[in-house]
């Protein structure tokens, strides 16, 4: 499979794709060429909608339905994609290359055994038997560094876990040792504990097979850690190229240098509390159940007035559980809620409608967040109504307020609906609507990890703003430490359900801490291209993310 | 006969395969058809085989010899009327496109003709039926003094017609068109009023059993459960026979007690259907936020949840009302729905059915009972147009 000559294995030359959407083509990609040495790594990074997923796929002669390619050539080893015909193409496809997608959970079919759909390829393919298969499978799981690898395959896609999952597609995706595999978003819905180890998994399997690759993403410290060169698009327009250590250190465009500058937001330390204030919201020692199955354990943290404390822990880990039972959607099965010195009534429906309007939320995913068939102004009227009683034009004045406040033109946006809006805008609409209320605490559930890096950063920016214009107090959730490092004051530290550490921000950046934030911590990728091999020298490859994790416990 | 069919069949593929071949050769081989499958190319084959079979149906039934046209006679009128079908539809779409709106026009163009027809349908409906006493010559249970009675549809003297009653005359001499536009007010009014209750009714119980959960969700699901085990057409047929003996006692019209029992039936469905979606509903983020407001169950039902189950409720209605407007038909078929002397399709129906008898030899006698039933179907067929377009509009599916 290795090849020595020098022809590139993938040539793109003035590739345009166009989209159809309500009647009209438009452009999605507008003129981009590529060249894919073999053996090489290109990483692809963008926001969304800048065309990476598309170029992708192009790049396998594929198209989404409702998307053409107007013009341009697709060259792979040299034969030209776009004119194959469907038996050339079948022929390369799966066998010369593979394609990993972004949720291997919605991409194994539920009904077969991971290894039957290992199987397929290959003897489809005639390139292996199936008994041959199999035990090459075995052999790629165990190189994958999957727990059990010999029985892995022979369980059914909802019994393995996601970042398993994942590592088992790519498994899949080399089971006929392609030239060339993309991997679209492969780590995106997963927690950095585990995202660490499917990189250092999938960089290992590609170095050792010498495949080529297309790694689109638009986490930049990942692609740091996965690419020998990087092309920046966007909407449809490629950047810059360049090898990944001189795009690192000398970008040459505007649009680069910023994606870059993302992680510089950082807010001052505010000043120690002062002791004996009460804190605006305080939880303490709650146990929580879901039926039967306890998820929290005595968790106990105050929350003070103008302050943001980050609840940082991977999924599972109670962050959200925590929320629910502030704000009283799961009645804690013992411990309380005060609010001001006051303890609320643990069920919301018991709560005063004083009490309710005091504690706000704000979303994880803005799309579900809002109503769709409710125009910006109406979502956001609503509460200004309800709690404040305002009517007619008094209630349009302080809607209009609100939309200013959160940077929105009120003329534009306030009867649009929310489907007519970017990411961005509909999370600030979810920002008005807590807003609108007036509370004094508002909950931030995972409100950036949906949206991308520069979008996020104003959306953070506009929350530190609020909080000093307001006074508010956050309890900010989140598994991005990069954020927490960004916003919070105070930062607690969850795993299984219980509290592992709190305190300052600074001190909890900073040595010693809990073994588990330590793996935390070191488990954040950073724009270090040395970052991954040098972790992995330092710890071991048994010593990163999840494995990590299970034999602290 | 079986080897003249095996041998067409044999004979088609081969024809199928030079076809493709062709086509390679003649475009140099074009990706459409160097990636033709065998089983594509075989369908383009029978269709056309299809295609000149009906051509010559229709050629047979315009010959001069009444034998040989009157065995292709109803052939001719469905082709004919598929034909005009698909050309008013065509014009009614094209109207649409330029006249309106822009909202309107935008709808319009990107309507298939199939949902064209199927509006230009109801919106014809509808008209006669809420104008039936202005559009129909004479009334419906009107005996016309003099007319015979069993006039053959057409208005031919010839073939013994009656050019004054084009569709001719019932059993007892009434006249057939003014009973059909009657009809449409009747059936079609009835089957509209009791599909908005039983939405009603099915609509309001099943979202809130979508948003309350617990005990009452499992109460009114449970007896859904039991009420939907009995066959629907069995069950009113015995509430309808009990309703018989109660409606003179309590002095109360039968069809009010028909509407009220084809209801009660149906919102087991609309139920069903009204839950699913508002459970969907009620999980997300937004009735979260409303809930943690402090909003009343009246505000979450009508203002949250309700206007995001409009599409695949207002299409369900199309379809229920099609089973409603059906089951009505097939009560009064059997005697007990709408009652005589009202006019009603599926009364109709069942009068005239003798004449389907005459289809051999005398094709427009047999027309007669046809006209309702067409009716019936024309209706059922249109609906259903429509209310595929519509879900595909709101399933977000793209050509």
């Amino acid at each position: 499979m290795t090849k020595t000559s020098n022809e590139p294995l993938v040539k793109i030359r003035g590739l345009k794709l166009e989209g159809r959407s309500d009647e009209v083509w438009n452009p999605i990609i507008n003129g981009v060429d590529l060249n894919l040495m073999p053996g090489e790594v290109l990483g692809l990074i963008g926001e969304s909608g800048a065309g990476k997923s598309t170029l992708g796929l192009a790049a396998m002669g594929f198209t989404r339905d409702g998307v053409r390619i107007s013009e341009g050539s697709v060259e792979f080893d040299g034969i030209d994609l776009l004119t194959a015909s469907a038996a050339v193409k079948r022929g390369l496809l799966g066998k010369r290359i593979a394609y990993v997608a972004q949720s291997a959970a919605a991409s194994f079919n539920p009904a077969h055994r991971l290894m039957d759909q290992h199987v397929e390829g290959p003897v489809q393919h005639d390139v292996m038997g199936t008994a041959e298969s199999t035990e090459d499978g075995i052999e790629l799981y165990r190189k994958l560094r999957l727990p059990n690898p010999d029985e892995i395959g022979f369980r059914y896609p909802h019994q393995v876990s996601g970042g398993q999952l994942q590592r088992a597609m790519t498994a899949m995706a080399m089971s006929c040792r392609p030239d060339l595999i993309i991997f679209d978003e492969p780590t995106t819905a997963l927690d950095v504990t585990t995202q660490i180890e499917v990189l250092a998994s999938i960089r290992d399997i590609v170095e050792q097979f010498n495949t080529a690759a297309i790694y689109i993403t638009h986490d930049l410290a990942v692609v740091a850690q996965m690419a020998d060169r990087i092309k920046v698009l966007l909407k449809g327009d490629e950047v810059e190229t360049a090898d990944t250590r001189t795009m690192l250190t000398a970008p040459t465009q505007d649009y680069t240098k910023s994606l870059w500058a993302v992680r510089s937001f950082e807010r001052p330390q505010k000043p120690a509390i002062a002791s004996g204030s009460v804190p605006v919201v305080s939880v303490q020692n709650v146990d929580a159940a879901y039926g039967t199955v306890p998820v929290l354990h005595d968790v106990s943290f105050d929350m003070h007035k103008g302050r943001t404390v980050a609840v940082v822990g991977e999924s599972g880990s109670g962050k959200s559980t925590t929320a629910r039972c502030i704000t009283g959607l799961l009645p804690p099965a013992s411990g309380q809620i005060m609010l001001d010195g006051v303890a609320l009534p643990a069920d919301y429906r018991k709560r005063s409608k004083d009490q309710l309007q005091q504690v706000q939320m704000i979303y994880q995913m803005a799309d579900t967040a809002l109503n769709p068939r409710m125009c910006v102004g109406d979502i956001i009227a609503r509460p200004v109504q309800f709690y404040g009683g305002l009517r007619g034009a008094d209630k349009r004045k302080r809607v209009d307020e609100l939309l200013e406040q959160i940077e929105l033109d009120p003329a534009e946006y306030y009867g649009r609906l929310p489907s007519e809006l970017s990411g961005g805008q509909k999370q600030r609409i979810g920002i008005a609507r807590a807003l609108a209320a007036e509370p004094k605490f508002i909950i931030c559930d995972e409100v950036t990890s949906a949206l991308d890096q520069l979008v996020a950063e104003g959306i953070l920016r506009l929350l530190a703003r609020l909080q000093d214009e307001l006074s508010l107090t956050y309890m900010f959730i989140t598994h991005d430490l990069a954020t927490v490092k960004a916003i919070a004051d105070e930062v607690v530290v969850m795993k299984d359900g219980r509290v592992v550490e709190q305190g300052l921000k600074n001190d909890m950046f900073q040595p010693p801490h809990h073994p588990y934030t330590d793996l935390l911590l070191s488990s954040v990728p950073e724009m270090d291209p040395d970052w991954l091999t040098n972790l992995l020298a330092e710890r071991g490859v048994d010593n990163i993310g999840d494995a990590a994790v299970g034999k602290m416990a | 006969m079986i080897l003249w069919i095996a041998a067409a069949l044999v004979g088609m593929a081969i024809i199928a395969f030079s076809f493709r071949y062709a086509g390679q050769v003649a475009t140099s081989q074009s990706p459409y058809f160097r990636d033709m499958p065998f089983g594509v190319a075989y369908g383009y084959i029978l269709g056309v085989a299809c295609v000149i079979w009906l051509i010559w149906a229709y050629l047979q039934a315009l010959s001069s010899d009444p034998a040989i046209a009157n065995k292709y006679f109803f052939l001719r009128v469905a082709v004919e009327g598929f034909v005009l079908f698909a050309a008013v539809a065509w014009l009614f779409r094209l109207l649409g496109r330029t006249v309106g709106t822009a909202w309107s026009k935008h709808l319009f163009r990107s309507m298939p003709l199939t949902a064209s027809f199927g509006i230009l349908i109801i919106i014809l409906y509808a008209i006669v039926s809420i104008f039936a006493g202005a559009l129909a010559p004479y009334g419906q249970a009107e005996i016309l003094p003099g007319v015979a009675a069993n006039i053959i549809p057409g208005g031919d003297p010839n073939l013994g017609g009656n050019p004054d009653f084009p569709l001719g005359t019932d059993q007892i001499g009434r006249d057939i068109m003014s009973r059909l536009i009657y009809g449409a007010q009747n059936t079609v009014g009835i089957a509209f009023v009791t599909t908005l209750i039983a939405f009603f009714v099915g609509g309001s119980l099943g979202f809130l059993a979508a948003t309350l959960g617990g005990w009452l969700d499992q109460i009114l699901s449970r007896a859904v459960d039991v009420l939907m085990a009995i066959p629907s057409l069995i069950f009113a047929l015995l509430l309808m026979t009990i309703a018989s003996v109660w409606a003179p006692r309590l002095g109360i019209p039968l069809t009010v007690f028909m509407v009220l029992i084809i209801a009660v039936i149906d919102s087991t469905r609309v139920f069903r259907l009204a839950r699913a979606v508002g459970q969907n509903i009620v999980v997300m983020d937004y009735i979260e936020a409303a809930k943690l407001r402090g909003e009343g169950l009246g505000y979450l039902v009508f203002k949250e949840i309700l206007p995001n189950a409009t599409a695949p409720l207002l299409a369900e209605f199309g379809l229920r009302f099609c089973f409603v407007f059906l089951m009505i038909a097939a009560l009064s078929f059997l005697g007990v729905g709408i009652q005589p002397p009202l006019a009603d399709w599926g009364t109709m129906v069942r009068d005239l059915s003798a004449f389907v008898n005459y289809a051999q030899f005398a094709p427009l006698a047999a027309v007669t009972p046809l006209l309702a039933a067409g009716a019936i179907a024309l209706l059922t067929v249109a609906v259903n147009f429509v209310v595929d377009w519509m879900l595909q509009k709101t399933s977000g599916l793209k050509e």
